[in-house]
């Protein structure tokens, strides 16, 4: 919905919220079902109403807990029945400069006492968050401390041991140590939001003491818009490639018509070096594992020579996939998707020109496609848009872009063979088969919690729940890691089965779609197999419950010869396949 | 100064999304009584859209003190910038 992305007009969202609401409610979409806890040491109303509206526009109905004001401490420590109850799959503790309760420093103070004041806050708050985390074994969103609102000591409050500047900072700083050393916690950073607010205008008083809030009441959305984005993130619902128009969007002028000579990027004039820091910033992305794909309308030669511009920072080999022609933008949109095996849904598309964004906004639908109209504002509506937010990252994130150029490599391998079997024998393909190992399991995570198309279950799990199932018994957990003469795919695949009694109930199975058409769902089935005939399981029984993005996997089972147990009116579907006498399938892959 | 009859219509707009019910119609003697969603929550938010649409803002006292819609369009009248 546009009135929701950034930049947004955050009062018309206060003042709409019912109406926005009522419309994203009816818009039919299929959303995952999540329960919120907001833990507060404030107000908490709007931000909460607020925060419904942006997720329910990332594709999360949430439900809320919302603790009584200013209870978050005591709903944490001495627990609250409906709290239990609630079984939240995300805790968020939404504290502020408000609730620091030891005290500020002294001038009198010692530098040892001033330190034993901030260890005395932060063991506060660890205490608080080893409680959560052993109770409710789900993620964590803490907020860090907005910068205090008036300074004591001047500008010297920044550097004194004893300012109030100095105090706050060295707090921030111990909280994300904490979130350094811990899975599923998340630094909401208030501090660097409310900066780029404003300070000033944030930390209103009149708010507080009118009514408990700890920000003024228009930055609300802004509030609620960055948590979200990491709410979207932590399950899946983050964007994976850039599909980046040329001609005055990475540079000014038109290639076509004014030569490589007369289109500017670089540091010779003010509108090159705007463009000249867009590349920078979007080639930057490439160590996040975003792909980089063009869809210009050029001849394709005269997009290579433009990215070939001696002054710019990208270059053709940068680029993952690059479409430039003279069709429609939103068909070479459909056509990078699927070359990339990614949801359109996973692309953003950046054009300077409005009548593109509309074509694209009206034929893709669920690609992102931000505002950018002016060089000086490409940057920070990309950026604030929190498209990529990082929760957590990866070494498969990291080798992302050369594993997906390794694919178009393989693409045209392939075109040289008639046999597809032959074909798939070329690629000298061995794969890793084994049980999780600790190494391997926020890969696993991230994995199981984005993955939507090739899923049969699409079971979310959080790292703490991964960790759960990695440690008990009656699990048959296998990931699959695949590697051919061209490259290391990564961790391409996850199985879960339940041991009960002689049954093995698949509750996930998942892959990646980059590697689809190689055999390996077949390799990863033999395996499971193999381990439940170790453990004297006879059947084998597998779910697929039909999302609106899994058909493909609609037949697995029946495509591994599984037999049909029984359907249901919604399409859920139950398989079943006897382990005695199996043969296994795949005949291309070497195993362990 | 902009009259009491501009502010009015202003006002029943304002009211009209903050509780998204087009059959609302305000009156000087309107109170939260009168509206069924006017709540100390639903206040705070209307607060703040009233301010944006007239341009000013409300002392805090003002806030919990106004007794009807009357009232709050005399200090709109008053301090109203657009």
């Amino acid at each position: 919905m546009r009135e929701l992305e950034y930049p947004f007009d955050s009062e018309l969202i206060l003042q709409n919220r019912r109406k926005l609401r009522k419309a994203l409610i009816a818009d039919g979409s299929a959303r995952i079902k999540k329960n919120i806890a907001v833990l507060g040491g404030s107000t908490t109303h709007d931000i909460i109403a607020a925060l419904e509206l942006f997720l329910l526009n990332q594709g999360i109905e949430p439900s809320f807990y919302e603790s009584e004001y200013a209870q978050y401490y005591q709903d944490a420590m001495f627990g609250n029945p409906e709290l239990d109850e609630f079984h939240p799959d995300i805790i968020f503790v939404h504290t502020s400069l408000r609730n620091i309760n030891v005290g500020f420093p002294a001038m009198s103070d010692s530098r040892e006492q001033v330190k034993e004041l901030i260890d005395s806050q932060v063991k506060y708050f660890e205490g608080m968050w080893e409680k959560l985390r052993s109770k409710f074994n789900c993620p964590i969103i803490q907020n860090n401390f907005e910068m205090p609102f008036y300074r004591l000591l001047g500008n010297k409050d920044a550097q004194d041991y004893r300012g109030r500047t100095n105090f706050v900072t060295e707090l921030n700083r111990r909280f994300y140590e904490y979130a350094d050393e811990h899975n599923d916690f998340y630094i909401h950073d208030i501090n660097y939001i409310s900066a780029a607010y404003g300070l000033e205008q944030w930390s209103d008083p009149f708010y507080w003491y009118m009514y408990k809030y700890c920000l003024c009441l228009p930055a609300i959305p802004e509030f609620a818009f960055n948590l979200s984005n990491i709410i979207k993130s932590i399950f899946g619902k983050n964007k994976k490639a850039l599909v980046l128009d040329l001609d005055n969007t990475l540079w000014s002028g038109v290639v076509g018509d004014d030569g490589v000579d007369g289109i500017d990027v670089g540091q010779e004039t003010s509108v090159g070096q705007g463009f000249y820091e867009f590349q920078t910033y979007l080639k930057a992305h490439k160590q996040l594992g975003i792909l980089l794909n063009v869809a210009s309308k050029n001849d394709h030669e005269n997009a290579i020579a433009g990215l070939n511009h001696p002054s710019g920072v990208l270059r053709p080999d940068d680029f993952t996939i690059i479409k430039a022609n003279w069709d429609a933008k939103s068909e070479n949109l459909k056509k990078i998707a699927s070359e990339l095996s990614l949801l359109p849904e996973s692309l953003v598309f950046v054009d300077d020109n409005p009548a593109e964004r509309e074509i694209v906004r009206a034929y893709v639908p669920g690609v992102a496609v931000p505002e950018v109209n002016k060089v000086e504002e490409y940057i920070r509506n990309i950026d604030r848009g929190g498209y990529f937010e990082v929760t957590t990252f990866s070494a498969d994130d990291a080798s992302r872009v050369e594993m997906y150029r390794q694919n178009i490599m393989r693409a045209q391998a392939q075109e040289s063979f008639t046999d597809y079997n032959e074909y798939l024998l070329s690629l000298e393909m061995h794969a890793d088969i084994k049980d999780f190992e600790p190494l391997y399991l926020a890969r696993i995570t991230q994995l199981t919690n984005k993955s939507n198309q090739f899923n049969l279950t699409t079971k979310r799990f959080t790292e703490s729940e991964m960790e759960a199932v990695a440690a008990d018994d009656k699990y048959v957990r296998l990931y699959g890691r695949l590697v051919d003469k061209f490259g290391d795919n990564g961790i391409v695949s996850v199985v879960i089965g339940r041991q009960e009694d002689n049954i093995l109930h698949m509750e996930l199975w998942l892959m990646s779609c980059r590697v689809l058409k190689r055999d390996m769902e077949q390799a990863m089935l033999d395996e499971v197999v193999r381990q439940a005939q170790k453990r004297g399981i006879r059947e084998i029984r597998g779910y697929y419950y039909p999302t609106a993005k899994n058909k493909m996997v609609e037949k697995l089972y029946e495509t591994f010869g599984f037999t049909l147990l029984s359907s249901d009116d919604a399409g859920n579907t139950v398989w079943s396949l006897m382990t005695e006498g199996y043969e296994d399938q795949n005949k291309v892959i070497k195993v362990n | 100064m902009i009259d009491k009859g501009e502010i009015f219509e202003r006002l029943n707009e304002v009211f009209q999304d903050v509780f998204d019910d087009e059959s609302i119609k305000v009156n000087p003697k309107t109170t939260a009584k009168d509206i069924d969603d006017w709540d100390s929550l639903e206040h705070i938010r209307l607060i703040a859209a009233v301010e944006r649409e007239f341009g000013m803002r409300f002392k805090m006292g003002e806030v919990s003190t106004m007794k009807n819609v009357g009232e709050m369009a005399d200090i709109i009248a008053a301090r109203a910038t657009k």
